[in-house]
């Protein structure tokens, strides 16, 4: 195979995009310019000139010297041994970067982002036979990828056609070939346990399919209040300080999904450090295994080149969907958004473009959307239902949400999980806030909760979130004129609000009981504070004045709850329920014998 | 490095000078300048093409003319000569001497821009640093590696204060204290003096390099200065071994320095005419400090930010506060209050303060402490904004009871002498006095073992 390699000289370098006089260049190809061999991208053509976008550093550069353009596009490396590694945003592999050139990244290592020498147990697909035709993405066998995972070995692009041969089980390198096809031109060529997919390019699957099932985060505020679908969208907004990162990696620990991919983009080094000493010793609460086996990261730090930084995103992304075509359902949580937008504006501001809002392109709006739009839950080629849902933190400067990024975000997505510096500042965390979140996929979400938990689940998700609403009026009166200007019946709103924000919605990622709860449990507590609320208000309607009910013990005990009782132990939470309602109807019975013996 | 001078500039402007008709010129690469009366000049290349190149002066283009200056390419970046000679030495923005004392000679030369750290090669910082003040220590805690700015405003006395957590900052585990790297953009003469002053007054002058920048300095330098002193920050602990705390002030006359240049350069505006990398142009500053695997020294970072109108969601602290790993505020309302040091503590936050205290960085009961005189306070603080609308007499006792501990706590927790240096030990003993204000069933956040052991009423 001898491709003809095209050269092109370096014209002029500005900041991180460097322009070629190279005819015959294509959009999209891969380049390695000058000396260095740094690697670019060709973004635009203009006449014999190409312009460059370099994924590193180009100091030193010099005009004159050549590059050399590798007629492909940016592609990743796809096949077993993934998981539980750390990429940089054009997927080379971090660990191995740090073995090989030490603390700090060195400029112009090309390193391959799957290891050639592990090998891997595989077990060809008993379905296959010789002369199937393959299509792209359909399964040829298994790999035990880790203890938890079957990494499927999927049909590469250029290799569909008839199967000639096929490998018997055995274990592979990655270059060992495990089969032969016949492509439609009458090629030969050889299959093997890795393929190259051009990250810019959606994977295909057979046809895109509806959420059926909520997401579960073990997070109350999100799971039975904003709950987002497997194979749906969601943005996580926040000013900096309102626990964004705290609640992505609480995210990426307790959700249900099959693999968790956590794209860094533009954040801090210190915080996937915090990933990768923490996820190792954890266990995946569905599993029991190490949760690291099924995570994977891409990490482009904010000190990290900044055009990296915009092609990390969609690392991520094809990643997820190669997981997706294994007919897994995969998270990914991309963080940040907005700094991925930023570098998109950095680019796009150096190319002299028109800039239309506070700098950022004309095409941010596009350009976000059909990133949003590669999550989803399809028909795979070959290996059932997968998806991929997808999260973005958004960082919008000074917390104002009317700013580009934030806005466009939140035409595309479904859920919005809109964190606020108010609740954060007061403590009350996860901060999200109910008034400005919102989730498209109640009604959805409520079908999975009716048949898995409680048929009661989406009234009382509605009493509670009108009581918190009504809270929010009550509590701009007292603002005004104090407490003494409301009626005991009001008084009971607000406590009872009170009692579901910290006995609901507040939820400690650092206590081992409340860091996660299951739906059911996450039901109950609910369960518990609404009785609470309904009962105490029938008994004030029967004359009981409200500072009799805001004595009760068990209005701290009702807040504690979430601390005393795990997720294992809702039979608990069931008595303790039981038990609050006999506590009500004995007031009831004390305070009409009172009434009595008074009259 | 090449003899040849170029007299081809063709057009000069603040602090760049374009010239033509160079050679290629590698991009990052240092130039000297010699003007019509034979003064030298350093110079970047931020722009270079086949014909011509961008320099960005450092000295600033003032007095330049186009037909009598001579550009001279040196073939090298920008690179400083770093040894342990270093320390007690004051330097300018580009690493020339200012102390009338012979430059740096080494055969250790790094290029001032260094490069990302992988964060494979990094460790999570996770040891304490006592700071002496309980705002910090008890609330904020700082730990080795971390980056924590003082967001201020103008006026208020955050020299004071960083002054203060030079002299006090101590490594729990370990003898011995830190190096001090001092960089100083844009300041006025009074505060460099002032933070020499005291440098010089508390004996660690000789464990310290001060990079200064005054006001009256050329703007384009400041570009240059963090850099530089980052630079021998990273020569000094990952090198030799030191543990370095690096003191920034200010980050804002950095940014205003970026924002003059890129608005010369003609880069696209963003927010308040700041270019749009600001963002990863402070990153590249900030990210370089932390800790690295099996490597003894660590980096931390405390640079100030003075916030344009105590704005907080102004670009500057804005951006900082996405990067850094939390932020000490100072309250104006503090400060005329006469409270020193005045720390509000509520906007206020150290990212990295969960792994860096409890058992067995500082005591078991810090952490749950820490929350439960946050709860407080944040409640607190709620009454005193109810009571100045309705007046305290309306209160019931319950509330009043946190309006006098509010009280207690602005005027004996947060306030302290600059020459105070309290102990984690008596920062906690301190919150357990004002802890005590309240009944211990309505202290949710410690623990019952915390009451009985370490409540005022409960113990015997």
């Amino acid at each position: 195979m001898s491709v003809q390699s095209r050269q092109g000289i370096i014209q002029e370098i500005n900041g991180p995009i460097v322009t070629l006089s190279f005819p015959g260049a294509r959009m999209g190809e891969q380049v390695k310019i000058g000396e260095r061999a740094l690697v670019g991208e060709v973004i635009a053509l203009q006449g014999e000139e190409a312009v460059v976008q370099a994924y590193e550093s180009t100091e030193g550069l010099r005009p004159g010297e050549q590059a050399v353009g590798l007629d492909r596009p940016l592609s990743v490396e796809l096949g077993p041994g993934l998981l539980g590694g750390i990429f940089d945003g054009i997927q080379r592999p971090l660990k191995k970067m740090f073995l090989k050139a030490g603390d700090h990244i060195p400029r112009g290592l090309v390193l391959p982002a799957l290891d050639r020498e592990l090998s891997w147990h595989f077990v060809p697909d008993p379905e296959l036979t010789i002369e199937t035709n393959l299509s792209v993405g359909m399964p040829l066998g298994t790999v035990q990828e880790t203890e938890t995972i079957e990494h499927r070995i999927l049909v590469a692009p250029d290799r569909a056609g008839q199967l000639l041969e096929l490998a018997p089980e055995g274990d592979y390198q990655l270059e060992q070939p495990i089969g032969r096809v016949r492509t439609p031109d009458g090629r030969i060529r050889k299959l093997r346990l890795y393929h190259h997919w051009p990250v810019r390019t959606p994977r295909p699957f057979r046809r895109r399919d509806h959420g059926v099932a909520p997401l579960i985060t073990g997070q109350r505020i999100l799971d039975t209040f904003f709950p987002l679908l497997k194979g749906s969208k969601g943005a996580v907004p926040g000013p900096f300080g309102a626990g964004k990162t705290m609640l992505q990696q609480q995210i990426a620990r307790w959700s249900n999904a099959d693999i968790v991919i956590y794209v860094g983009c533009g954040e801090r080094g210190n915080e996937l450090v915090d990933v990768l000493e923490r996820f190792p010793k954890l266990e995946d609460p569905y599993t029991g295994r190490h949760l690291m086996e099924r995570t994977l990261l891409v990490a482009n730090t904010s000190n990290m080149p900044v055009v990296a930084r915009e092609a990390s995103i969609y690392v991520g992304l094809t990643l997820a969907e190669y997981y997706r075509d294994q007919g897994y359902d995969v998270l990914m949580l991309a963080d940040s958004t907005s700094r991925w937008a930023e570098a998109l504006r950095e680019v796009s501001g150096r190319l002299g473009q028109m800039p239309v809002e506070e700098g950022y392109p004309a095409y941010l709006a596009s350009r976000l959307a059909a990133v949003y739009e590669r999550a989803g839950r399809v028909e795979t080629v070959g290996c059932g239902k997968g998806s991929v849902t997808l999260v973005g933190a958004v960082s919008p400067p000074g917390g104002d949400f009317s700013e580009p990024v934030t806005a466009h975000t939140k035409e595309i997505i479904q859920t919005f999980w809109a964190l606020s510096k108010e609740l954060a500042d007061a403590g009350h965390y996860p901060a999200v806030d109910w008034v400005g979140s919102f989730s498209e996929h109640v009604h959805v979400a409520a079908g999975w909760w009716h048949r898995e938990v409680d048929t009661g689940w989406e009234r009382k998700r509605e009493s509670a979130l009108a009581l918190l609403s009504r809270d929010a009026e009550l509590s701009r009166i007292v603002n005004l004129v104090g407490p003494e200007a409301l009626s005991s019946a009001q008084r009971w709103e607000l406590e009872s609000a009170a009692l579901i924000k910290e006995g609901v919605l507040q939820q400690s990622a650092l206590d081992p009981v409340d860091n996660f709860a299951s739906p059911e449990k996450q039901f109950l507590l609910l369960n518990i504070m609404l009785t609470i609320y309904q009962k105490g208000a029938e008994l004030i309607e029967t004359g009981v004045p409200v500072q009799e009910l805001m004595k009760l013990p068990l209005l701290t005990r009702a807040r504690r709850a979430k601390q005393s009782y795990s997720s294992q132990q809702t039979d608990k939470l069931r008595e303790m329920l039981d038990g609050f309602i006999q506590e009500f109807e004995q007031v009831r019975l004390e305070y009409t014998r009172f009434e009595e013996t008074t009259r | 490095m090449s003899e040849k001078e170029y007299r081809t500039a063709i057009s000069a402007r603040g602090g760049l000078l374009a010239v033509n008709q160079t050679p290629g010129v590698a991009f990052g690469d240092r130039v000297m300048i010699r003007d019509h009366r034979d003064r030298c000049r350093n110079g970047q290349v931020i722009r270079s093409s086949r014909s011509e190149v961008l320099i960005q002066v450092f000295e600033g283009t003032d007095d330049l003319d186009l037909e009598t200056t001579w550009v001279r390419f040196m073939d090298e970046p920008l690179e400083i000569s770093l040894s342990p000679q270093l320390l007690g030495r004051v330097f300018n923005g580009i690493g020339e001497p200012k102390d009338d004392r012979p430059p740096i000679v080494s055969s250790t030369r790094r290029n001032v821009n260094g490069s990302a750290i992988n964060p494979s090669a990094r460790t999570y910082p996770r040891e304490f640093i006592q700071t002496g003040i309980s705002t910090i220590d008890g609330l904020n805690a700082l730990v080795r590696g971390q980056k924590l700015p003082v967001f201020s405003g103008s006026g208020l006395p955050h020299n004071r204060l960083v002054a203060q957590v030079v002299r006090q900052a101590r490594l729990m585990d370990e003898e011995g204290g830190f190096l001090i790297v001092f960089a100083a953009m844009g300041v006025s003469y009074a505060d460099a003096r002032f933070f020499e002053e005291d440098f010089t007054s508390s004996g660690v002058l000789g464990n310290v390099v001060m990079y200064v920048n005054l006001a009256d300095d050329p703007p384009v330098e400041r570009l240059a200065l963090p850099r530089v002193a980052l630079t021998a920050a990273e020569y000094l602990a990952f090198d030799l071994d030191y543990h370095v705390l690096v003191v920034m002030t200010d980050i804002t006359n950095y940014a205003e320095a970026l924002r003059e240049v890129s608005t010369a350069k003609g880069d696209v505006p963003s927010r308040k005419g700041y270019p749009g990398y600001l963002y990863s142009d402070l990153a590249e500053i900030y990210e370089r400090s932390g800790r690295i695997r099996d490597r003894h020294g660590s980096i931390t970072l405390m640079p100030v930010v003075t916030m344009p109108s105590d704005d907080i969601t102004h670009p500057i602290p804005d951006l900082t506060g996405y990067i850094t790993e939390g932020q000490i505020v100072l309250s104006r309302e503090l400060d005329n209050q006469g409270i020193y040091p005045p720390v509000s503590v509520l906007p206020s936050l150290s990212r990295l303060m969960k792994d860096g205290i409890g058992k067995d960085d500082t005591r078991e009961d810090h952490p749950r402490v820490a929350s439960q005189l946050y709860a407080l306070y944040a409640r607190a603080q709620e009454i005193r904004n109810l009571a100045s609308i309705i007046g305290a007499e309306e209160l019931s006792e319950t509330d009043r009871r946190y309006l006098a501990f509010a009280d207690a706590f602005d005027g004996r927790f947060v306030r302290q002498g600059e020459d105070e240096d309290r102990s984690i030990v008596e920062t906690l003993n301190l919150a357990w006095e004002l802890l005590s204000m309240f009944p211990g069933d309505t202290l949710s956040r410690v623990s019952e073992t915390d009451l009985a052991k370490y409540r005022y009423n409960d113990k015997r």
